[in-house]
């Protein structure tokens, strides 16, 4: 059997399997905590630090600090919100977002974040920074303006040795995601399916399906991110595992 | 190099992808870049894609996919360097090349760089992997007129070789040590050998361990983690197999104790390893040398290679049975980043200098996915010293929570730049007095991820528990300007620094950059004074001590030099857009010839 552990969040009662993840332990008790880089089933990178949480007064990110017995967790401060809030902020005003003109609108993570946390105006000017688009493969659109760096289609899109398609390239502002020349080449639409999906932004775009979920009906459209997870579909997930 | 030139290189290193930064410095040693088509052919032979390979070169300073020259020059751009005349120098460059800094005329490129751990010896250069200090715009000139003469490089260098082991055969180097002022650490009481002989070959790892816990030694990169608590930590860690990493990236702009401590007392820095080793278990060491110390690289493989020929290395180490244990050396290939220890064991495992989330920590899962333990080399001599003398013996130096004694690197506006080793527990002011310093205006204390004090706070103590320090000091005297050069130097390298990966370090430093830049032009308010705190406050949710600290320079500065800003910011205006219309029009009012009508 599992070994369980207790702890709080926000001074409520919790328990969860040992060594999962706060993120996940906290979504087995009903609490949400925001992410941005993180994506089920691939290992946390903790690089957004959307998910950051204090751990005995410490700044954690959630999605990379297992949980132990007696942790006291703190989710929902005005410090933290805050600090959340900004990075949200942080992203759009240093990539180029034009969420109407952009395809995810509604599938969008840091749209729906930034509707979550009612963010109105970021607190930090627009740095326009210069970014390119590639469109010169045959299946992507590759949009580096809309991309936040979250590295969710390096872990997640691989190809069948395990080998790489997306890497980082560049270090500090000149970081990029850079698609392998030669397995750009070769990708299979399936995996191309596969990086726009693990895209939390409209930066992996797969060409020639534009606007298949009209808008309306999309992921976000209607309930704001973070809702159903911790209603309908926590008990469903909980009854597959059982 | 040809195709087979290069499967021969990936051969030497078993085709291993933990190697890469290796095979990349060593295909790059030939032509001073990798061109695509080596790069598909380094992909292919490891078996990893090719933006593998160019992750982890794109993210190192000096290799490049383009030439960079025959003849590389990769001029600093430290605080220090600009304080002793770095610009005149540079301009000289320029000027006699006719190309600016990132560029290559004639096969030579010039390029910036940071620290390169010569703050004594400023302006200084590396060209093709070696060091030259004191340059002069003379100097330049001169050097340039030597490349195109096309002299090898050693022919350039217009002085003698560097003091004691600087012209050793294997060091050749114009460098110099400046020595000041020598404790246990740089005296010259210790024997090669003796100590693993006839002191650590008769105790157990628990003792070992035990000592160092009694001389509560810290470790001395900065960040003053208990040394013995840490070994223990390693040694009780359940592993096939343990490492121990000697930490020699030592980037923190402002210091270079390290640089001499490698030059002058390499056997002791090894014997600290074969201590740290035994005590934790570790059968592999491995030296992790800043690509900028690359030059002592030959030297200290030979000192490896005595150490194992008179049994202190290699199987049974001064005759200790059942522990084996070697050291290799890794270089770095330029990344301020990878003096973060998990950052350094991505580097040494071949990958981007991205230090790791923690838990798991390197004592638990580390190299390789192995327990390890990663020390500072001035720790790891002060470990020689610690079984030479005793726990009690270090613990009876300093103070209570700071014991033994510091190697600091001084620079900057005084008589007496160099090294100075002290008893934990000095003040500023002493310091200043040593080191012959007049007309002080402000000390950066640990460099830039430290804090920029002012003289109110000349008489505080370097301790752990005070002002902690990794040992580097600049000294700024009043003609400097505190915002300008200081500040705005440091927050540059931040930028250029960061690996790039958490969104506030990523964005935060330039955003501060463009407060400070308004402010600096007149054009700030007091609402870029609070914003300036407010944003700085977000890099504590970073994941690094680097992210952490990344704003130290601003938010220091603004604690202790508050008026500074105030004096430059206006005071009777709520907002500033910072926008000058006849500015903005100016260019197209020039081309229509018209007088704007504003």
């Amino acid at each position: 059997m599992e070994k369980k552990v207790t702890f709080t969040i926000d001074n409520k009662e919790c328990t969860a399997t040992a060594g999962s993840f706060i993120v996940d332990a906290a979504r087995k008790n009903g609490i949400y905590i925001p992410t941005l880089c993180n994506y089920d089933g691939v290992k946390p990178a903790g690089s957004c630090r959307v998910c950051t949480v204090k751990v005995n007064k410490r700044h954690l990110t959630a999605c990379t600090t297992p949980v132990a017995e007696g942790m006291e967790i703190e989710v929902d401060t005005a410090e933290l919100n805050d600090l959340r809030n900004a990075v949200v902020e942080l992203l759009f005003t240093e990539g180029n977002h034009y969420c109407p003109a952009c395809e995810k609108s509604g599938d969008c993570e840091l749209q729906a974040l930034a509707y979550r946390f009612q963010i109105m105006a970021p607190r930090f000017p627009f740095q326009f920074n210069e970014r390119d688009i590639d469109a010169s493969h045959p299946k992507i659109y590759h949009d580096h303006n809309r991309c936040i760096l979250c590295k969710r289609c390096i872990r997640a899109v691989k190809d069948k040795d395990g080998k790489s398609i997306f890497e980082f390239n560049n270090r500090a502002k000149e970081v990029r995601i850079k698609l392998d020349d030669k397995l750009g080449e070769t990708l299979s639409d399936e995996l191309a399916l596969k990086a726009m999906e693990v895209c939390p932004v409209g930066s992996i775009l797969v060409k020639e399906i534009g606007f298949k979920t009209p808008i309306g009906k999309r992921k976000f459209d209607r309930i704001p991110i973070g809702t159903q997870e911790t209603t309908e579909q926590l008990s469903h997930k909980e009854e597959h595992h059982e | 190099m040809t195709t087979t030139e290069i499967q021969t290189v990936l051969k030497k290193f078993r085709n291993d992808k933990t190697r890469l930064v290796d095979i990349l410095l060593e295909i790059q040693s030939e032509n001073g870049f990798i061109s695509k088509q080596k790069i598909e052919t380094i992909a292919e032979g490891l078996d990893i894609s090719e933006v593998d390979v160019e992750q982890t070169m794109s993210f190192y300073h000096f290799f490049s996919c383009k030439p960079r020259g025959k003849y590389t020059i990769y001029l600093n751009n430290s605080l220090v360097a600009m304080m002793k005349g770095r610009e005149k120098v540079a301009d000289a460059f320029e000027k006699e090349l006719g190309c600016k800094f990132g560029e290559v005329a004639e096969d030579i490129g010039i390029f910036d760089t940071s620290c390169i751990g010569m703050s004594d010896q400023e302006p200084a250069a590396l060209i093709n992997g070696k060091v030259f200090t004191n340059l002069t715009s003379f100097r330049a000139r001169e050097i340039i007129r030597d490349m195109r003469k096309g002299m090898e490089v050693e022919e350039m260098y217009a002085n003698t070789f560097g003091d004691s082991k600087n012209s050793s055969k294997l060091v050749r180097s114009v460098v110099r040590n400046h020595i000041k002022r020598t404790g246990p650490i740089l005296d010259q009481n210790f024997q090669t050998g003796k100590i693993l002989q006839k002191q650590l070959a008769l105790m157990t790892p628990e003792e070992v361990i035990n000592e160092v816990k009694r001389s509560h030694l810290r470790g001395r990169g900065g960040a003053g983690f208990p040394t013995g608590i840490k070994w223990e930590f390693c040694r009780r860690a359940t592993g096939k197999k343990k490492y121990l990493f000697c930490n020699a990236d030592e980037g923190e702009p402002g210091t270079f104790k390290d640089r001499v401590i490698l030059t002058e007392k390499p056997e002791m820095l090894f014997e600290g390893m074969v201590v740290a080793a035994y005590a934790i278990g570790a059968s592999e060491g491995i030296l992790y040398l800043r690509y900028e110390y690359s030059y002592l690289k030959d030297y200290l493989e030979d000192v490896l290679d005595k150490m194992r020929k008179d049994g202190n290395l290699g199987k049974n180490p001064a005759g200790i049975k059942d522990f084996n244990f070697d050291i290799r050396i890794q270089l770095g290939a330029g990344a301020y980043i990878c003096g973060e220890e998990s950052a350094l064991i991505e580097s040494a495992e071949g990958k981007r200098g991205e230090p790791r989330n923690r838990p798991p920590f390197p004592v638990e899962k580390g190299y390789l996915g192995f327990p390890t333990t990663v020390n500072n080399v001035e720790t790891l001599c002060s470990v020689v010293k610690v079984i030479q003398n005793g726990g009690e013996w270090l613990r009876n130096m300093g103070t209570k929570d700071s014991t033994g004694t510091k190697v600091l690197s001084i620079s900057g506006d005084c008589l007496f730049p160099g090294i100075y080793e002290l008893e934990w527990g000095f003040s500023i002011n002493t310091i200043l007095e040593m080191a012959g310093a007049h007309n002080t205006q402000a000390v950066q204390i640990g460099g830039p991820s430290g804090a920029l004090v002012n003289p109110d706070q000349f008489d505080r103590i370097l301790c752990y528990s005070d002002l902690a320090t990794g040992g580097s000091m600049i000294i700024l005297d009043e003609s400097r300007d505190l915002l300008k050069d200081v500040v705005m130097n440091f927050t540059d390298f931040f930028i250029e620094e960061s690996c790039g990966s958490c969104v506030p370090c990523r964005n935060i430093p330039t955003l501060l950059k463009n407060k400070l830049t308004r402010i600096l032009e007149g054009k700030g308010t007091m609402k870029d004074f609070e914003d300036s705190q407010n944003w700085a406050n977000m890099m504590q949710i970073n994941r690094c001590g680097l992210g952490h600290t990344a704003a130290n320079p601003i938010i220091t500065s603004l604690e202790n030099f508050r008026h500074l800003y105030e004096d430059k910011i206006q005071k009777h205006k709520d907002f500033d857009s910072g926008f000058d219309i006849a500015s903005a029009v100016a260019e197209s009012c020039e081309f229509v010839d018209r007088d704007p009508n504003i």
